[in-house]
């Protein structure tokens, strides 16, 4: 009989994810470990997972990683790459690590061009300090710290980081994806190894945001937040490739 | 710049900086030379945070690697020191102090003693403290920093103050000792073996716990081992100044004065900061009974001296904050007062 589903030979063997159940980071992880074994690029591989619900990321993914400060991921990667630029180096880090206190660090690694991979997963909450605002957070969505609903004139508006980073000639790729459902999934799938496969080219930065749902905070079901994902955040956050500077250039047909 | 030269001879492949007077000379003198070097990497980053992490990224990955602040600066730096010591990873943090608190000004000034000695970020950790106080040393304490950072993986600092960085003297660099650092201790790629973690990360308190002690008892071994100072005219010494570097210099130049006008005075300096010299100078209580405290600042070593000498002897203290740099002629003004005026022996301010 064939084999069709297994665990990736970079997940490690025997954890139970902390995640709560229908949360986006354990499928991003498993996308990630799945790539890594498909590149064959476990023994050269090295991540930087953050502060936030991610922040045990090292005891899934199966390769050298270093704990980042709350949003340092970048800062930390760009020192990783620059002693070894032969090795795969990547961030994995969520809205608020990314969007709020990391943003000079996210923005600064992109602008040199570092030859890097991040991973940023916009679930529009702090997820791991309780449900707060994020930079991300929608229009009238209503967290712990925006409890009437997100208001433009208190706390501006969402941030848009992929279309911010693509601004910068130093950034290379940057798509955004969504792991609500199979079709999303195998798209966030192709996009991770795409952009592994710049950085092992050596292209230059590339970022994959990943709209990912957080049931918990959200105050959903698992099916409630997939929905969601579609029927709102989508609108405010447009899936598809944002950037991709190896790709042939498409006729301007008027 | 002394500092720069002696970390590349050190073996330092990583730099990275963010402009802050008094310590530009350094930030430009490793964007210069670090690319000469084979390897050397030199990074102008966004900000000192900025800085510091990459130098942790650096330091995991395997080199030597430093990045250099003035006092606004090295507190941003705090979050990757605090991160630093908590993943036992090596790094040079230099410190060219200026007055504070707050932007302050651009002066020498001797006010982070608090600071770099304590810590200095969040959480139960120490940092290794080494205070020049001559061209010569600035050379082999930042070589030495480096080698006391591999061996107990633990950040260290150079503290010093823009006064130094100015100074020109006659140097020798000393020849590097090849490095002793683990390859086990590296993120390399796990290769085909096991993949490795490091983090500060500790949830159970009792693990956080044991790692909080595993610390203090590598703190404690640091503390029995590695405390330096220098002990300067003291056969016979009426009172000792204790007193680092920019001030400690001060000092040797008023000591010159004060034995000319028949005055007995001689000098303890911490060169070691943390850990402090307290067993040398305890010991030195027992043959003299009058301390004066000399720092650019409002009193901070003060507390270590104290600590060490409990009560034994009489501890004056004479500060000149804000980058005020008095003169040897004048501080020795000021001794002699002080000294003259018994009844002042361990003032409180
Ligand atoms: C300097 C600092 N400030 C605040 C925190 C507390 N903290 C931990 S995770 C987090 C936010 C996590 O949110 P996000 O980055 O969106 O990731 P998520 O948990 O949603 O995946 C915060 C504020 C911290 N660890 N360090
Ligand atoms: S709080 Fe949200 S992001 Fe964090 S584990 Fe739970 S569902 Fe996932």
């Amino acid at each position: 009989m064939k084999k069709v589903f297994s665990r990736p030979k970079s997940l490690k063997e025997n954890f139970i994810y902390h995640y709560c159940p229908g949360c986006g980071h354990s499928i991003a992880h498993r996308l990630v470990a799945e790539v890594i074994d498909e590149l064959g690029i476990r023994g050269i591989t090295i991540g930087v997972p953050p502060a936030g619900c991610a922040v045990l990321a090292y005891y899934y993914i199966d390769v050298d990683m270093i704990e980042a400060q709350h949003g340092r991921g970048p800062a930390l990667a760009t020192g990783i790459k620059r002693v070894l630029p032969d090795r795969i180096v990547f961030s994995y880090q969520g809205d608020g690590d990314l969007a709020a206190i990391g943003t000079a660090e996210s923005l600064h690694a992109a602008n040199r061009g570092e030859n890097i991979t991040v991973f940023f997963i916009n679930n529009a909450v702090y997820g791991m300090t309780g449900g707060q605002m994020a930079p991300t957070t929608i229009l009238g969505q209503k967290t712990t710290t925006s409890a009437p609903g997100r208001d433009i004139t208190l706390d501006g508006y969402p941030i848009k980081m992929s279309e911010i980073l693509c601004l910068l000639p130093g950034v290379k790729y940057v798509e955004r994806c969504a792991v609500n459902s199979p079709a999303n999934i195998v798209k966030t799938k192709k996009a991770i190894k795409k952009a592994f496969q710049y950085q092992i080219d050596g292209v230059g930065f590339s970022m994959i945001e990943i709209l990912s749902q957080c049931p918990t905070n959200w105050k959903m079901s698992s099916i409630d937040s997939c929905k969601w994902i579609d029927e709102v955040m989508v609108k405010e956050y447009p899936l598809g490739v944002l950037k991709d500077v190896t790709a042939p250039e498409k006729k301007k047909g008027k | 710049m002394l500092i720069g030269e002696a970390a590349i001879r050190a073996g330092c492949r990583f730099y990275a900086g963010y402009p802050i007077t008094p310590q530009n000379e350094l930030t430009e003198y490793m964007s210069e030379n670090m690319r000469k070097v084979k390897d050397g990497i030199f990074i102008q980053s966004e900000s000192e945070i900025a800085a510091i992490h990459m130098v942790t990224g650096a330091s995991a990955a395997g080199v030597r690697a430093m990045t250099s602040s003035s006092s606004p600066g090295i507190s941003l730096k705090q979050d990757g020191i605090s991160s630093l010591a908590a993943c036992e990873l090596p790094a040079v943090i230099v410190n060219m102090m200026r007055g504070g608190p707050g932007l302050g000004n651009i002066a020498p000034a001797q006010g982070d003693y608090f600071q770099a000695t304590r810590g200095g970020g969040h959480g139960d950790y120490r940092t290794i403290v080494l205070a020049p106080a001559s061209c010569q040393e600035l050379a082999d304490l930042t070589m030495d920093a480096f080698d006391l950072a591999d061996e107990y993986r633990n950040p260290a600092i150079i503290l010093a103050d823009g006064m130094m960085g100015q100074m020109m003297e006659p140097t020798v660099f000393k020849k590097a000792k090849p490095r002793n650092y683990s390859e086990s201790f590296m993120l390399r790629g796990a290769g085909k073996g096991k993949s490795k973690i490091i983090k500060g990360l500790v949830l159970p308190p009792l693990e956080m716990e044991e790692h909080n002690w595993k610390l203090a008892r590598k703190y404690q071994v640091i503390s029995d081992k590695e405390t330096r100072h220098e002990a300067f005219n003291l056969d016979n010494a009426e009172l000792v100044v204790v007193a680092y570097g920019t001030a400690a210099r001060i000092t040797k130049g008023a000591i010159k004065r004060l034995g000319e006008s028949g005055l007995r005075v001689g000098l303890f300096r911490p060169i070691t900061l943390w850990p402090f010299p307290v067993k040398a100078l305890r010991e030195l209580s027992h043959k003299v009974k009058n301390f004066l405290v000399f720092e650019m600042s409002t009193g901070q070593m003060l507390e270590d001296v104290r600590l060490a000498l409990q009560g034994y002897a009489n501890i004056d203290f004479h500060g000149r904050p804000g980058g005020v740099v008095p003169t040897p002629a004048e501080f020795a003004i000021a001794v002699e007062r002080e000294f003259r005026d018994k009844d002042t022996y361990g003032r409180q301010f």
